[in-house]
């Protein structure tokens, strides 16, 4: 796509920008993540359809950030990473730029408004197939999901691809590595797994902006992104708030406010 | 030491029949709902001929979660400890590619180096390999970059090739192999001479094991492993997918009557894998964590064990969600120059 | 049955002693008689000490083989989740222990030299056994002095022993707290411990250093002991890495070649310098 690579060269060349974090050619047919910080590798950038991954995820990493303004290239639900994060102050607007390619045309986007207005304009992130599984989870009884999920968990070897690809699990101390006290058992076993993936759908709950990076990045296919999909449907029903929509947010599940609708609290 | 035999495709069925009948459980690569898995086998068809599987075997001799001890709170300020029988149910893996076969070898140096974990040595005993040559090999393999062959017969204790004609030739490389063979005398019949075989698939070497170790010596501290790393998200993946990769956890569980210690996978990438309570942590950084796997493997492994941590099976690429492909990676550090 | 290396030792608590804040010692008596009896260990080596339900922890054995038979010390610092619930137990509660494991500190290497120990903090207990151990061979050694600080008088670990060793006349001990951490009545000296080892200035020729303290003690005394003449040979330490087998097996403790568990603990400057600074 030349436009994004014309773009990113006159961005690297005014020293604008000090990485851009793309996609580029990976083993066989993958994409894979790529930092150009030169103008030679700006012919590395790809964009195509194989182009999903969410790249967020890079920009709360370290080794990322200290190399100084980020250019990104985003994809819908990448812009949508950006505005969450952004609402949860882990984003300075200064610091990072958006390349959104939206109907394969490239925009620069450096303001989380025009980002918000520019994500506005896209439809809902979930495909066809993962609405369908969630309708089919939905219509179970408790004892087949239950065990559908039994199943699905088994293969679950607690690597944490899922966390580590997710844009939104930044904490420098998760929850899992707390060992006082020890939360969640870090063995595979049945109960740590169920554990492990019932509160990070917990944690993900409104914040999820329906990527599915995290199911694609479990090496043994478990749908986990049906989990945190499911979450953020959850709160979107029940307190109006989207994942992803706005860089001004007050998260429903960390705010109160005297009209919420729970009366125990009063 | 190696005997040579035929098996006619017929046979094939025969054999799983008799090792079923002979109470041992039968795992090799199934293709399940869309993936390659190591799981039941029932016939020949079952079996992935070619690809690998995406989980390694080695959880039938060092499984995800193990208990190695057992306690009970008794009255007062009594404990009771109860010791732990592995289960080492008799196992035989059928089909299974000749790297994962190779791979048991890196496990046990660990798990004998000095003191015996008689978790690990208990199931090996009991496990016996059957592999199958690789007549087709993808992007991600490297078997070729570590002195290996796609039918290399060493770490299987019978290697199956597959002829041109059908059926297979059997070379039962140990006793244990012997063994299976007196199980189901009727389908190996004796070969003299040359076979017919498949051509094994053609896996171009990427580099050179050896090389890479001298050259590493030299790269430490070079630019390299940060460059490498920059992508890389810090899970698990890589190491638990891989057949060689042995780091593991140990972790107590209990209420408050009783607990059991658990042993469970560990990957050196994960950021709280050398933390100190303290807080201090000597591998902080990415890149350090990702140097560490490299070197351990290449270099540490060879050094200090005689063998190489790696066979070149690629699962770690494939399995990886950002690409790390680790032949490409090792590729590079091989030509690169003595410091970045 | 196999033996299983992962089984620890019980192992009663027979006494509790408080050595500074957050800092206590234990001595641990084998709850079986003939595990007493069968056990020995050498002095440099360490053990993972189980709280059950809570975990294991690494420590050095604090005691010296010389005069622990049937029982081990060891000393610790309240820092995480095993070492919390450590410091809650009682006079007879069971803890369990593996060991002894790692390398030694080569006694028969040090005949007939002078022995220069340094050690800050929490640190001197895994010295706390060399050190018994050779005053118990004295006539292997010429000189033994030990210089130790901590950053206030309270920090000072086995307060007892150091009035002790302070009125022997076959050793010379020197103890200092940090600038400010001194009390009224405080006779010792004042000063970072590696400025103290820098006045008392021992001799380099035909000695041994032993030290062992937090990184940044460590890191200036190092070139102190170098200015005074101690090669990279004759100094050596004793580290602490993150541990979870202690048999090599685990890969936690994995520095370099080397692992700290079987390598180790005890390393030479010359040994340390090999490997990467990852420890």
């Amino acid at each position: 796509m030349e436009a994004l690579k014309s773009k990113a060269q006159e961005l690297l060349a005014a020293g604008t920008v000090k990485v851009v974090i793309g996609y580029g050619k990976g083993t066989g047919e993958n994409r894979r993540p790529i930092f150009v910080r030169t103008a030679e590798r700006v012919a590395d950038l790809v964009v195509d359809t194989a182009c999903t991954q969410n790249l967020a995820t890079y920009l709360t990493k370290a080794e990322i950030r200290t190399l100084g303004r980020m250019a990104i290239v985003a994809v819908p639900s990448t812009l949508r990473s950006i505005l969450q994060l952004a609402a949860e102050k882990q984003l300075r607007e200064e610091n990072i730029l958006a390349l959104a390619i939206i109907d394969g045309a490239v925009r620069e986007l450096a303001t989380f408004d025009a980002i918000e207005e520019a994500v506005a304009t896209v439809p809902d992130a979930m495909g066809e197939a993962d609405q369908k599984m969630i309708d089919k989870l939905t219509a179970m009884s408790v004892s087949e999901r239950r065990a559908f999920w039994a199943g699905e968990l088994g293969r679950c070897v607690k690597c944490y691809a899922c966390r580590s690809s997710c844009p939104m699990c930044y904490c420098e101390r998760c929850t899992m590595d707390c060992n006082r006290p020890q939360w969640i058992p870090v063995a595979s076993h049945a109960l740590g797994n169920l554990e492990y993936h019932m509160v990070r759908a917990m944690h993900l709950a409104g914040r999820c902006v329906q990527c599915g990076t995290c199911g694609t990045a479990c090496p043994v296919g478990i749908p986990v992104h049906l989990l945190t999909f499911f979450a953020e449907q959850t709160v979107r029903r029940q307190f109006g708030q989207k994942g992803g929509a706005s860089a001004k947010l007050d998260y429903a599940m960390s705010t109160f406010k005297p009209d919420d609708k729970e009366t125990f609290i009063r | 030491m190696s005997e040579r035999y035929t098996i006619p495709e017929a046979s094939v069925g025969y054999l799983l029949q008799e090792l079923a009948k002979s109470g041992r459980r039968v795992l090799g690569p199934k293709v399940v709902a869309g993936r390659i898995e190591i799981t039941n086998i029932k016939s020949f068809a079952d079996v992935v001929k070619h690809g690998q599987s995406v989980v390694s075997a080695k959880g039938v001799v060092f499984p995800k979660v193990e208990r190695l001890l057992r306690y009970r709170f008794e009255g007062g300020k009594n404990i009771a400890l109860d010791d732990v029988e592995p289960q080492a149910h008799p196992t035989v893996l059928f089909g299974l590619r000749p790297c994962e076969a190779r791979a048991f070898h890196a496990l046990d140096v660990v798990f004998n180096w000095d003191s015996k974990d008689k978790f690990f040595n208990a199931r090996m005993a009991n496990t016996t390999v059957i592999a199958l040559s690789c007549t087709q090999a993808d992007e991600s393999c490297f078997c070729t970059s570590l002195g290996s062959r796609p039918d290399d017969p060493q770490g299987s204790d019978i290697l199956l090739s597959p002829l041109n004609a059908g059926g297979f030739v059997a070379e039962v490389v140990t006793e244990k192999g012997k063994a299976l063979v007196a199980l189901a005398n009727d389908a190996f019949q004796p070969l003299s001479g040359q076979a017919d075989v498949v051509p094994p698939a053609t896996v171009a070497a990427a580099f050179d094991a050896k090389d890479l170790q001298q050259k590493l010596a030299a790269q430490f501290d070079s630019a390299l492993w940060a460059e490498q790393s920059l992508r890389c998200v810090g899970c698990g993946a890589c190491a638990f997918v891989c057949p060689t990769c042995v780091c593991f956890d140990i972790q107590d569980e209990a209420d408050t009557k009783q607990g059991q210690r658990l042993r469970a996978w560990d990957s050196c990438g994960m950021r709280i894998f050398t933390l100190h309570a303290s807080g201090h942590n000597p591998r902080d950084k990415q890149s350090q964590r990702w140097r560490q796997r490299v070197y351990h493997k290449f270099a540490y492994y060879p050094e200090r064990l005689g063998t190489l941590g790696c066979v070149g099976c690629g699962k770690c690429s494939r399995a990886c969600p950002v690409d790390m492909n680790l032949k490409q990676h090792l590729a590079q550090a091989a030509k690169s120059a003595t410091l970045g | 049955m196999e033996a299983n290396i992962y089984k620890p030792y019980l192992m009663r608590i027979a006494a509790i002693t408080d050595e500074a804040p957050s800092v206590r010692t234990f001595k641990l008596e084998f709850t079986n008689p003939e595990e007493a009896a069968a056990f020995t260990f050498t002095t440099g080596q360490f053990g993972l000490y189980s709280a059950f339900g809570e975990g294991e922890s690494t420590f050095c054995i604090a005691s010296s083989p010389t005069r622990s038979k049937g029982y081990i010390e060891c000393t610790f610092r309240e820092t995480g989740r095993v070492t919390s619930s450590l410091a809650d137990k009682d006079v007879g509660d069971i803890v369990g222990f593996r060991g002894p494991y790692g390398n030694v500190f080569p006694l028969e290497k040090w005949k007939g030299k002078n022995l220069v120990f340094v050690a800050g903090g929490i640190a001197l207990p895994p010295l706390r056994s060399v050190i018994w151990n050779c005053l118990d061979l004295r006539d292997w050694f010429k000189d033994i002095t030990v210089v130790y600080g901590a950053r206030g008088v309270n920090d000072l670990v086995y307060k007892n022993e150091l009035e002790d060793w302070g009125k022997r006349s076959d050793m010379k001990l020197v103890v200092t707290v940090d600038p400010g951490g001194e009390k009224a009545g405080w006779t010792g000296k004042v000063g970072f411990v590696p400025h103290i080892v820098e006045q008392i200035a021992p001799p380099a020729v035909n000695s041994v250093a032993i030290v062992c303290g937090p990184p940044i003690m460590i890191k200036l005394t190092l070139p102190v002991l170098a200015k005074l003449g101690f090669g990279k040979s004759e100094i050596y330490t004793t580290l602490e890495n993150r541990m979870k087998c202690g048999l090599g097996k685990c890969g936690r403790c994995n520095t370099g070649k080397s692992y700290v568990c079987k390598d180790g603990p005890v390393y030479t400057l010359a040994e340390l310098e090999q490997l990467p600074a990852e420890y």
